[in-house]
């Protein structure tokens, strides 16, 4: 705890740690600082207890977390650090109604009870704060640098982008998080992927994620945890940022993570739950400590250049087939991995080896998710779709992250040019990313997805998804195929 | 939750020699919409296992019954994606009590872990071969001691040890579960959670 020396009045983050304190000039990771903050036990040749501050729920997996607390006679430790939010099976229209589907009405119902019997804070549907759990953490400034924070979803690793720690979990453990705010995990190995350069015209940061995940693959960093670094995500935004960290886990890793600068705390500044006054000017303190030391160093470093990411799109089942726009469909032999698995995976999109992207039919868009569900992400569609119209073929998706998004969508005057070019606003929620509502694509239809996932039918039985930043989803919305946004800018 | 107890498994295997096996296709998400943990086998592999009008699709292994038993063994990264517990609990639904593969998504093997599933990861060349065992015979028989952390093919009396770490070792063979341990560690909890400015 290197920093301990230059910040000794920062009190409270560190003297916490359970570990004696030494005087270690050894260079940490940022990943190390904050994990080791927060291990409340070691246990020998075994995970450590380690202790969460920040816990999301939503309806889908906290019912039997909280059936196990029951069953136990426990209570929630501390629920002022849990926060609920209904998104992943919630219908993205006429949300004033009730629910049609009695299993999701069910599901939805337990949330509330749930959070209503233990005292967590429960921002249902209708609730102005509802929306995506990753969309709501950061915009209430409930996410913050330094922390740890955990969710029965895999997409936790969004929250990284602000120099926490942060990761998907499953029941069992939200059920531990409840009970006792610690999970046991083991610290998992640590990766830097750096990028650096300037980036290409209509490359996002969506773009970024998944070029570096085609060339890690889907299962690249596994067991690792990941921080970005580099001049890239130095000049992101906190959405962008977001997108980035979001996506670690199409590769394999728990997390990512980026560390905080000024354009994570003035994103903070102001939020519902940031610190203010006294509290924020230490927390300030403190967050400047989380950065890699020089000299620190990880069990693995991957380096990009920024110059080589074009445009992606994905053309098979998993994140890791994607590929620059413009180019042909790889051959299997220059693949890692089994022929055998990647003549299934094109057969299922009825795609073949060489084949071009550009110019395939695009019989749906999907715009939202916690990837690409803020409002710069609905900027840059709106940016491409202005002045021209929806393709008559397209069926479009157009589903904020959040009751906030939508707002700024309205107050931006993006709602106006959506309804010009024939698009319908919908309501916040997870949507046609995992289709878990209404929203589904039908078997054998392909749709541009600016989503997280692109998995034999997640987006509806059958289903064949493309997966691509919002420029990309934007050009195939207005012409009905995959197209090249810079074609269009 | 309370799961069986995991000593020593010796049972025939159900082969999937399929990469990147993720969690949607092991479980849909259409079918989370439960608010208990029983069921879900029925709707294992529910889209490459029944057609639209669920009928059963023939070529898939689950609906061949020369193959059965309690060992699922799948090809490499698998259970990547979600960090849906409900793909775990599918798995055990159907009744399953151990995956094999040369590779684990994280999220997934430490869910299996945590409801008694226990996940072997083997080298790729002991995977190839259970496969080809299987293949040449489905009742090929293997033998899974967690005490002694070793898969063994009963008919060839090939072995390969296997890694996992001694707590979870010991939840798994006692039947435990981590929150049994976390309650006991309430006070120390406490304690640490009030020298944080949360």
């Amino acid at each position: 705890m290197i920093f301990l020396q230059f910040f000794p009045n920062n009190d409270g983050y560190l003297q916490n740690n359970s570990k004696p304190f030494t005087m270690s000039n050894k260079p940490d990771t940022l990943f190390d600082k904050v994990w080791d903050a927060h291990v409340v036990r070691k246990i020998e040749d075994g995970p450590d207890v380690f202790f969460i501050d920040r816990h999301f729920i939503h309806e889908v997996t906290s019912p039997v977390a909280f059936l196990g607390l029951q069953t136990r006679g426990v209570q929630v430790m501390f629920p002022d650090q849990t926060f609920a939010t209904a998104d992943h099976n919630t219908p993205t229209i006429n949300q004033h109604l009730p629910v049609q589907d009695p299993l999701s009405a069910n599901q939805l119902k337990a949330l509330e009870e749930n959070s209503h019997k233990y005292g967590i804070s429960h921002w249902g549907l209708g609730n102005p704060k509802n929306g995506i759990v990753h969309v709501v953490g950061p915009e209430n400034g409930i996410t913050q640098p330094g922390m740890t924070i955990v969710c029965g979803d895999s997409h936790t690793s969004t929250h990284g982008a602000f120099g926490a720690i942060a990761f998907g979990i499953g029941t069992s453990e939200v059920e531990m998080v409840l009970a006792s705010q610690c999970i046991m995990q083991p610290k998992p190995l640590k990766m830097r992927i750096n990028v650096n350069g300037p980036l290409g015209k209509a490359v996002t940061p969506k773009d970024v994620t998944l070029y570096i995940i085609s060339k890690l693959t889907t299962a690249g960093a596994t067991g690792y945890f990941v921080e970005y670094a580099g001049d890239v995500f130095e000049k992101m935004s906190m959405e962008g940022r977001m997108t980035v960290c979001n996506m670690s886990i199409e590769m394999g890793a728990r997390g990512g993570m980026i560390a905080p600068d000024e354009t994570t705390y003035n994103y903070i500044n102001g939020r519902l739950f940031a610190p203010k006054g006294e509290a924020w000017a230490k927390a300030l303190a403190y967050w400047k400590t989380l950065k890699t030391d020089d000299g620190a160093t990880f069990d693995k470093e991957y380096t990009f250049d920024a110059a080589d990411i074009e445009p992606m799109i994905t053309y098979g089942t998993n994140p890791g087939m994607g590929m620059g726009i413009s180019r042909s469909i790889p051959m299997a032999e220059d693949l890692k991995g089994g022929a055998a698995t990647y003549d299934k995976s094109l057969k299922y999109m009825d795609f073949h080896e060489k084949d071009q992207m550009i110019g395939k039919k695009v019989d749906f868009v999907f715009i939202g998710s916690c990837t690409n569900g803020r409002i710069e992400d609905f900027r840059a569609f709106a940016s491409i779709i202005k002045g021209r119209q929806k393709a008559e073929h397209v069926t479009a998706w157009v589903v904020p992250g959040s009751h906030i998004v939508e707002q700024q969508i309205k107050d931006e005057g993006i709602l106006d040019i959506l309804t010009n070019a024939g698009f319908l606003l919908r309501q916040p929620g997870c949507s046609a990313c995992l289709a878990m509502n209404d929203d589904k694509v039908p078997a054998g239809k392909y749709a541009v997805s600016t989503s997280n996932r692109n998995f034999e039918g997640r987006q509806g039985p059958g289903s064949r998804t493309l997966l691509a930043s919002p420029l990309v989803a934007a050009a195939a919305a207005v012409t009905g195929f995959v197209t090249d946004p810079r074609d269009l800018m | 939750m309370a799961y069986d107890k995991f000593t020593v498994l010796k049972s025939t295997a159900v082969p999937l020699p399929i990469e990147n096996v993720d969690t949607d296709q092991i479980i849909p998400a259409r079918f989370l919409k439960a608010t208990t943990r029983n069921g879900f086998g029925d709707n294992l592999f529910r889209d490459w296992r029944y057609n639209g009008d669920d009928t059963p699709k023939q070529d898939f292994i689950l609906n061949n019954p020369i193959y059965s038993g309690k060992i699922l063994v799948g090809g490499t990264n698998f259970g990547s994606g979600s960090s849906r517990e409900h793909a775990a609990w599918a798995i055990y639904d159907y009744g399953f009590r151990c995956v094999v593969s040369s590779f684990f998504a994280d999220i997934f093997r430490g869910n299996c872990i945590n409801v008694g599933i226990l996940p072997v990861q083997v080298s790729a060349a002991f995977l190839e071969k259970m496969f080809t065992s299987i293949e040449a015979n489905p009742n090929a028989e293997f033998t899974v001691g967690l005490q002694a952390q070793t898969i063994t093919n009963t008919t060839t009396g090939e072995a390969e040890p296997f890694d996992i770490n001694g707590y979870k070792k010991n939840n798994l063979l006692n039947g435990f579960d981590d929150i049994d341990y976390l309650q006991a560690m309430d006070t120390e909890i406490k304690a640490f959670a009030s020298a944080r400015p949360i």
